[in-house]
This record gives C-alpha cells, sequence and structure tokens, in this order.
C-alpha cells in the first residue's frame, strides 16, 4: 500500500551524519554496496564494469563541496543515502504499492516483486536517494540494511547498517529519531542537527551534523617567518654554507 | 529530465487521440444528424488507435510491463495508477457511445457526458503525473494541467477539421475550431515559458547539504567518474540556445502556421482544403511532439544541485 502508514509507530530509525568528521574515503559505500548486493535487494548490478562506459547501482554516494570563500572555506565531504523521510512523496507516487512505509520504524523499501520499473518514484526523490537497476528491471534504494539491524545471527555490536559499522572515523551514528532521549537524537540537539532541502517538506529523517565552527584566529600560523640562512648563520654552518653557495 | 522517446510519443498520440474522441462526441450531441462514415467511424476508429498506441508505447518504458496491471491498484495516492484507471474506465463510455453512434446513429446525451468527463480526467491525470512532482519546479505548477489539456483539445480538433473535410462536409463551428484551441494552446505555453524564465526553485545547493551558512557552496569533486542513473535520467541537459530555437519552432510550425493554414483551407476549395488542412494537422503534431520534447527536456529536478548546478 503506497499510502502512508495511519497508525505508525513513534519509531523513527534513521542515520546522524557527521560532517565535521567525515573524511570522504568513501568507505561506507563500498561496505554499502558489499553487503547489499548479498542482502535482500541484491544484486546492486554493475552494467560494463569493464567496459567503457561503466555504470553500477549504489545507494550511498559521496560528494564533496567547497563552502565558502577565503581563509574560512572549508572541504566538506558530504555521504548522500536515503533519509527515510516521514513524508515521502517517494512512496505516495508509486502506482503498484510497490513502495512503501514501514509503520513499525518507518523505514522506507521497494517490494521488487511489485515493482514495474516506471521509475516514478526516483522522480519524486528531490535527494537522488533511488537508482534504477536496468539489468533486474525495477528501482533500488537504501534499505537502511533492514537486514542488519534486526538480524539475530549477527553479534548485537554489528546490528548496525553496514557504513555505520565501516566508518574508520566514526562520522556515521545510527539510532532512533523519534526518540528524543535516544544517543542520536541528543547528538542532533547538541550540534544543531539539520534537514536537507527544508524547504521542500519531506521531513527527512536522517540529520546531517554541521561542521563545528573555527577556533578563534583559527588560520593564522604560529611559526616564525623564514629568516635568510645567509645573512645571520656563522660559523661552521656559515662556512658550509658559503662553501656549498659557490 | 531525460525526455525519453515512449513517453513523449504516449502523451501527444493519446492527447490526441482523447482530443479528437471529445470533438467527435459533441459534434454527435450537437451537431447535424447526417453524418457521413468516414466520420463517424474513421474518426472514432482513428482517435481509439491512437489513444491504444499512446497508451501501449508508454508501456515500453516500463522494467516490467507484464506486470502493468498492477498499476490499478493505489489509485488513492498515485497519479499514475489514477491516470491508468481514468484510462481504463473511459473506454467503456467511449465504446459505448461510439457504438450506438456509428451503428445507429444514436448521440446519447449521458453516456457522452460520462465519456467527456472520462477523456479530460484521463489527460488531466497525465499532466498531474508531472505537476505533484515536488522536485521539478518547471512541472510542479499551474500551466502543466492546462497545457496538456489545451494541446489536446487543440491538435484532437485539427485532425477533426480535417477529417470532416475529407468526409465533404464543411461545418464552420468544426472547420475554425482549432483557430481558437491553437491558440489557447500557444497562449498557455508562452506564458509558461516566461514564467519559467523569470524565476528559480527555492532550493539551491546551499539548501540542498545546508552549508549556507558557510557562504556559497560548489561542487569540488563528484561521487562518481562515469555518468549513473540519477545523471543520465535527472540530469539531461539541454543547451539554451537549442531550447530556444525549439520553443519557436514549436510555437510558429505547430501552432501559428496551422492557424494561418486552418483559416486559408476553411476558403480553399475541396482538393486545396484538404491538402492545406492535412499539412496543418501535421504540423501540428510535430508541434506538439517538438512541445512535449522541450516538457522533459527543460525540466530540471533538484538532484542535479547535488553534481554541481547552481539553480533548477
Amino acid at each position: 500500500m503506497t499510502a502512508l502508514p495511519e497508525h505508525a509507530s513513534t519509531k523513527r530509525l534513521g542515520l546522524v551524519i557527521d560532517l565535521d568528521i567525515c573524511v570522504g574515503c568513501h568507505a561506507c559505500a563500498v561496505n554499502c554496496k558489499e553487503w547489499n548486493t548479498g542482502g535482500i535487494a541484491a544484486p546492486l548490478t554493475d552494467m560494463h564494469p569493464y567496459g567503457a562506459d561503466p555504470a553500477g547501482v549504489w545507494f550511498n554516494r559521496i560528494h564533496s563541496f567547497e563552502a565558502g570563500a577565503g581563509p574560512d572555506s572549508r572541504t566538506v565531504h558530504f555521504p548522500k543515502s536515503c533519509l527515510h523521510c516521514a513524508q515521502p512523496d517517494c512512496v505516495t507516487v508509486c502506482p503498484t504499492g510497490a513502495s512503501y512505509k514501514r509503520a513499525e520504524d518507518g523505514i522506507v523499501l521497494v517490494n521488487e516483486d511489485l515493482c514495474i520499473g516506471c521509475k516514478l518514484c526516483s522522480w519524486a526523490c528531490p535527494y537522488g536517494a533511488r537508482e534504477y537497476d536496468g539489468d533486474q528491471g525495477v528501482m533500488k534504494k537504501c534499505t537502511l540494511c533492514v537486514d542488519r539491524i534486526y538480524n539475530e545471527d549477527l553479534e548485537e555490536i554489528d546490528r548496525v547498517p553496514a557504513c555505520v559499522s565501516t566508518c574508520p572515523v566514526s562520522a556515521r551514528h545510527f539510532g532512533d529519531l523519534g526518540d528524543p532521549d535516544s544517543k542520536v537524537s541528543k547528538l542532533v540537539a547538541e550540534r544543531g542537527g539539520y534537514d536537507l532541502m527544508p524547504e521542500l517538506d519531506y521531513q527527512p529523517t536522517n540529520k546531517y551534523l554541521p561542521p563545528r565552527p573555527r577556533k578563534a584566529g583559527g588560520c593564522q600560523t604560529q611559526a616564525a617567518p623564514l629568516v635568510d640562512a645567509e645573512a645571520s648563520i656563522g660559523g661552521l654552518l656559515g662556512w658550509l654554507d658559503k662553501l656549498l653557495s659557490r | 529530465m531525460h525526455p525519453a522517446a515512449s513517453v513523449i510519443f504516449f502523451t501527444v498520440s493519446s492527447g490526441a487521440g482523447y482530443g479528437l474522441a471529445a470533438g467527435l462526441i459533441l459534434f454527435a450531441l450537437v451537431g447535424p444528424s447526417e453524418v457521413s462514415p468516414i466520420l463517424a467511424g474513421g474518426g472514432f476508429a482513428l482517435s481509439l488507435a491512437m489513444i491504444v498506441a499512446g497508451l501501449l508505447s508508454s508501456l515500453g518504458h516500463l522494467g516490467h510491463p507484464e506486470r502493468a496491471w498492477r498499476a490499478l491498484s493505489q489509485w488513492r495516492t498515485s497519479w499514475l495508477s489514477r491516470e491508468a484507471v481514468m484510462a481504463l474506465i473511459t473506454f467503456a463510455p467511449l465504446l459505448a457511445f461510439a457504438w450506438r453512434w456509428i451503428m445507429w446513429g444514436e448521440a446519447d446525451l449521458l453516456i457522452g457526458v460520462i465519456a467527456l468527463m472520462g477523456v479530460g480526467g484521463t489527460v488531466w491525470c497525465t499532466a498531474m503525473i508531472y505537476a505533484s512532482l515536488k522536485p521539478i519546479r518547471r512541472w510542479r505548477n499551474g500551466f502543466t494541467g492546462p497545457a496538456y489539456l489545451a494541446l489536446a483539445a487543440a491538435s484532437g480538433a485539427m485532425i477533426m477539421a480535417l477529417l470532416l473535410r475529407l468526409s465533404g462536409q464543411q461545418i464552420w463551428a468544426v472547420a475554425l475550431a482549432p483557430v481558437p484551441l491553437l491558440a489557447l494552446a500557444a497562449l498557455v505555453k508562452s506564458m509558461y515559458w516566461r514564467w519559467m524564465e523569470q524565476g528559480h526553485a527555492a532550493s539551491t545547493p546551499e539548501s540542498a547539504t545546508g552549508l549556507g551558512a558557510l557562504g556559497n557552496v560548489a561542487l569540488l569533486e563528484a561521487p562518481h567518474t562515469e555518468e549513473n542513473y540519477l545523471l543520465k535520467e535527472m540530469g539531461f541537459h539541454v543547451a539554451r540556445k537549442h531550447a530556444l530555437k525549439l520553443r519557436r519552432l514549436a510555437m510558429d510550425l505547430g501552432f501559428v502556421l496551422p492557424i494561418i493554414l486552418t483559416v486559408l483551407a476553411s476558403l480553399a476549395g475541396q482538393t486545396a482544403g484538404c491538402v492545406l488542412l492535412a499539412l496543418a494537422t501535421a504540423l501540428c503534431l510535430l508541434g506538439c511532439l517538438t512541445e512535449r520534447w522541450l516538457f522533459f527536456a527543460e525540466a530540471r529536478h533538484t538532484v542535479t544541485l547535488y553534481y554541481g548546478a547552481r539553480n533548477v
């Protein structure tokens, strides 16, 4: 059913991504691809992987932006995956009921057996979170690793999305953003976590933490300026300098 | 947005087919009782053929056309589903009305009105598939619905005028109906293009990344070196000078010239009139195809803001 759940639980599972920490290593995207090409949305098809025009399905893409200008400008690495919105138009535009939002935890999923591959959901997503698998003829998207987070065959510490488990700098956090007392909600409150494109009112669950402000006088170097060696050095070093300068 | 040939043909062909059907129903309800079989039988056959060809073409871009029947299920929320349901339901009154009219010359008012509502509703639902998409400012606006209706009506009226002339009948209301409808279509489209040029969506690279507090946001490095699905589907870009040229082509050849030819045809003799109307119809359909190509090619999606676009 592509209508949004009427009696949804308050639970809203999602990610919090710390743009202050992300180093842009793409490990999250690689581990996402590795897990999900064997997960419930499998395979994440690659077309012509060794050809002239390779293309493939990925659920997570890492953009790098330059924000601001001058000495205070920043290079910000920006991982982007499905935000599991509270108002996901990708779900309501689906003509077949293949796209749905789970009542129990808010995860947005595609039932690939119902998908006709009309691609309308990918048009309805402002964030580009859905990618069409031209080989399978169906739409694919981030599952929030629903096959990991509830998987009792895994150690409890591993029951987080693949992107979160692999991040080498802990820039990604997973939790219940519907619970104001959860670790992720507190992190969002503390750091001023925000929504992407709030003007479109999709009410994304995933939040982004902004880069921290620079410390006062951040960019000014404390080291003394270099001096001309010839003018100041005497003794053995001065003699060597003269010798070598000949 | 990528201008897919199957969807362009679908919207133009079924739009003109529905426009022709509406014209025939109105003619049957208020026109003369003496009707040639070319207009009645040929007209409805052509109209249904164009509608069915369009709908079949729309299946062409599906990944799983064999599952298309599933699209009838989600009419509560999805305009695409509503369109599929409306298109299917409308066949009943349309076929019933055509059958009675062709076989017995009876024009049933009730069935005719229901068929007219179905025809208009289906075209409206097609437009709303696009007009409901928030990430695309150039679709989500008040021009999309009226433009789809006006173009369907104008192209349908154009074919209708040609068929009537071919059947040897000369009725002024039908012969000149394309003139105001083409003018209306031209007006709606030129207003749309003017509106489109005048602004951008509220979304920017700054709001898309949330980094606006730091200053301007520019893409430093894309996530991937090759084109992916998002860029192929949503990142289609048509050069402005080409778009302007195509707009003028759609406007002059698709709408203005057919208006002139239609007026000339109404004054010309039978053979010359038929030739002029055939030319006008061909130009009008070509103009509609160009307009529909531009409708997709000029539309810009917010996802491109993550790939270096400054505005959408």
